[in-house]
């Protein structure tokens, strides 16, 4: 076959590519649209309490890698308190501590979450083993065989034994039975203790989890203690007060236990406040923490581990590509002559800075003074490369002329004009009046024109907001132009220009 | 016509992409290219293989050559001034008198030596030549042009492009300079391109900014059915040139001169593709027939019968 090589490279180029972009987009949630955003989620947890005066050690059990967030952003906030962390298989605590307090304290623990991208299955971790049945004192344990038994008749399995048994206990019109077991609970967390107490009667595992529900802007949320029993497989989650299954939307698990969740020695009078509130973050930030929470080496290697300023010089830099892939478009499939090869692409950068009117009117502007300037360098006959400098001269003092009238004028659009390449100018001048000369002035503004048009398409493409958005995050697309480029380079088809150019073959009706 | 460029397929049309990428590329190995883009190198090469050239009067290589111009011009009444470099016909002055110590171009236009030293220190600098590389200035002999053409020429003289590939011409045409081309015989320039049957050295009807013409516009000329002189030693000239090179694929411009015969003017690596249009015929077919060969004959002239059997 043709070309072969080429075509298995260039297929090669595109597969890794889109390979590469596919996998940051789904796995690293990279977004594929420019300024894209994302709900983040910043909880506070604020502790405050009383010190005695001696040393103060505050234990608080914080989030530990809570399923369904990305963490991106975590702060501790306790001026001269000590911090430790200590991380556990299921929970994580930080340890404040300090030697010599008293009065008023407060501590805050900060954390900024956003949703996940790719649903990550839960850990599974260590299957817990079943609980002894409790030894129940009378009446409840009766009550509770009872339960159970009855329970069981109606039920398949774990899941909808537990459902079952929550829905009997949270009866509206309770039974007796039940009004017995409900005795004396007063607390959220206390029922929760209670029904995971019933459950280790038909040998169940199950544990209390606290949740934070993220919602609206709130100030003074509290955590809610959830059920969650183990069917052998996994945990599944249960709310203690109605027997639904599963987490309310956005809930953060805090915590896993029903220890209490701030151990407070040296201090008195300990009180918890969470506070939630949402805003709007960059996608590509988000993701970018994302990344680096899972320890991605591709995004370690990305060019967002830059510097800003090198960043910046990168987006531009990276579209240039594009831009010279529209050339070989317009000059090998299209046909289209420009001064230069890659002369156009260069004015188009310009016109990133300048602005596609302002760049135009400018470039046409320069070039036509320049232009006369030049016949008249002409008359003196000079040698080329002096000739060629004298315009360079008269050219940037030209831009300096013009950016002073419009500062002066009030528009501040004109300084933009200081990073006009002024050699590509130069050149420009130099071979239209070459072009002038040797071809008549109708050939010269032919190929100005066809320049500037070149200019003006690779400007609209450059500065298309999507596409630097796309080369920049995901630079890999840039391995397909490759592959697109490597095939044109071995197309050996007809421009579109040569069919007018040989049009008069098309004319004649018989075949040879 | 839905897809024009399926017709231009099956008409044989050789393309530029098809040029660069199944001939040039392969076929003249870039190496060799010196040896054409050098006009001075060519002249020498072809003088060393007994291959008419138009003779060199002098070399300008440096500026200050330029002060001692009218010594080195003095002994001749009319001449060429090229760049060694140069391309497509650009950069060229042909002057063909003096008057009272000035020079007189082919158009009539009156330059004064400093003019002319203006022009040659531009070809130095580069200004014609690829690339933009300093280059030299070829003083030549002016062709006188065979009476033949003097009713379908116009100020300048004309020349036959043969298209030679592998060794054996495949296509060739003349070009008659118009008043449009300034005297210049490059097709892109404003001249016409007449194809010329390879069997009998005919002219067929010409192509003239793309479009069909049967007289010069100038001067009104009938350019059909002229008869090329020294048709065949143009033929084998053009397929010399080949051994002299190494290039697969080039183009050969030879002039006719009334009193010496044909010259071989310069060669070209990368051959326009006008020549189809001038002789309304395809390139392809001949090229595969060409490509197909497994041995290609050593001497000129059995390589000039094995092209004018193919064509």
């Amino acid at each position: 076959m043709k070309n072969l090589h080429i075509k298995i490279l260039a297929f090669l180029l595109v597969m890794i590519g889109l390979g590469l972009a596919y996998y940051k987009v789904t796995r690293l949630g990279l977004p594929v649209l420019p300024a894209e955003q994302t709900e983040v989620w910043m909880v506070e947890a604020r502790l405050a309490f009383e010190a005695k005066g001696g040393p103060v050690k505050a234990r608080f059990y914080i989030p530990n890698a809570p399923p369904g967030f990305t963490v991106v952003g975590e702060d501790f906030i306790s001026s001269k308190y000590g911090l430790t962390m200590d991380e556990g298989d299921i929970n994580r605590t930080a340890q404040w501590a300090v030697r010599r307090a008293e009065g008023k304290q407060v501590l805050y623990y900060r954390i900024e979450l956003a949703p996940e991208i790719a649903h990550i299955k839960p850990q599974k971790g260590n299957i817990p083993p079943f609980p002894a049945a409790p030894d129940y004192p009378e009446p409840m344990g009766s009550v509770v065989q009872a339960l159970l038994e009855e329970v069981r008749r109606k039920s398949a399995d774990v899941a909808s034994f537990s459902g079952e048994l929550l829905a009997r206990l949270n009866a509206s019109n309770p039974t007796e039975n039940v009004q017995i077991l409900r005795k004396g609970i007063e607390s959220a967390h206390a029922w929760v203790k209670q029904v995971i107490y019933i459950l280790a009667g038909a040998r169940i595992p199950a544990r209390m989890v606290y949740i934070l529900p993220l919602k609206g802007d709130v100030s003074h949320s509290k955590l809610l203690p959830w059920l969650e029993v183990h069917n052998g497989r996994e945990w599944l989650a249960f709310n203690p007060k109605t027997g639904s299954r599963g987490f309310p939307a956005n809930a953060l698990i805090w915590h896993v236990g029903d220890e209490p969740l701030l151990e407070l020695e040296g201090g008195e009078s300990p009180k918890v406040e969470y506070s939630v509130s949402s805003r709007f973050q960059e996608l590509v930030l988000v993701a970018e923490q994302r990344a680096r929470q899972i320890n991605s080496l591709i995004m370690d290697f990305s060019l967002f581990s830059l510097p800003v300023q090198t960043q910046n010089v990168y987006r531009v830099l990276l579209l240039i590509p594009i831009g010279t892939f529209l050339i070989v478009v317009l000059r090998n499939v299209i046909g289209i002559k420009t001064f230069g090869t890659f002369m156009p692409i260069l004015i188009a950068l310009a016109f990133r800075e300048t602005d596609l009117l302002w760049g135009v009117a400018m470039f046409t502007g320069i070039v036509a003074v320049g232009l006369i300037l030049r016949f008249y360098l002409e008359y003196l006959k000079l040698l080329l490369v002096p000739r060629l400098a004298s315009v360079l001269v008269m050219v940037i003092l030209l831009m300096a002329v013009i950016s002073v009238l419009t500062h002066k004028m009030g528009l501040e659009r004109g300084l933009s004009v200081a990073l006009f390449p002024m050699v590509i100018l130069t050149m420009t001048i130099e071979r239209m009046s070459l072009v002038w000369e040797e071809h008549g002035p109708g050939e010269a503004l032919q190929q100005g024109l066809g320049s500037l048009l070149v200019a003006i398409l690779g400007y609209l493409l450059m500065a298309n907001k999507l596409l630097e958005h796309l080369v920049f995050v995901f630079p890999e697309l840039l391995l397909v132009v490759l592959a697109m480029t490597l095939l044109l380079g071995r197309y050996t088809g007809y421009r579109l220009t040569e069919i007018w150019r040989f049009k008069e073959f098309l004319r004649k009706t018989e075949l040879p | 016509m839905i897809f024009p460029w399926r017709r231009l397929r099956q008409l044989g049309v050789l393309g530029m992409n098809q040029r660069n990428a199944d001939y040039i590329l392969p076929f003249n190995p870039r190496h060799h290219y010196p040896l054409v883009d050098d006009k001075r190198r060519t002249k020498q090469l072809a003088l060393a293989a007994g291959i008419a050239v138009p003779k060199l009067y002098g070399v300008v290589e440096m500026v200050h050559q330029i002060k001692r111009l009218d010594k080195l011009l003095g002994p001749h009444e009319d001449f060429v001034i090229k760049p060694a470099h140069g391309s497509g016909g650009e950069g060229i002055l042909v002057v063909n008198g003096r008057y009272q110590g000035r020079y007189r171009k082919a158009s009539g236009v009156i330059l004064t030596a400093e003019e002319i030293g203006h022009h040659i220190a531009n070809i130095l600098s580069g200004m014609y030549s690829l690339g933009g590389l300093p280059d030299t200035a070829l003083i030549e002999y002016r062709v006188k042009f065979d009476p033949l053409f003097e009713a379908v020429s116009y100020l300048g003289v004309p020349d036959i492009r043969t298209l030679v590939y592998r060794g054996i011409p495949a296509l060739a045409m003349i070009r008659l300079p118009t008043r449009l081309s300034d005297g210049r015989a490059n097709l892109h320039q404003g001249a016409i391109g007449v194809g010329i049957d390879l069997v009998t050295g005919r002219t067929s009807a010409g192509v003239w900014q793309e479009h069909a013409i049967d007289r010069h516009p100038d001067t009104e000329g009938e350019i059909r059915n002229l008869r090329i002189p020294h048709w065949e030693s143009v033929l084998e000239l053009a397929a010399r040139c080949f051994d002299l090179v190494n290039l697969g694929y080039i183009g050969v411009d030879i002039v006719l001169d009334r009193d010496l015969g044909p010259m071989v003017l310069e060669l070209n690596a990368r051959p326009g593709l006008s020549i189809q249009l001038a002789n309304k015929v395809g390139l392809q077919p001949r090229l595969q027939r060409i490509q197909r060969l497994s041995e290609i004959p050593s001497s000129a002239a059995e390589r000039v019968a094995l092209g004018k059997s193919l064509a």
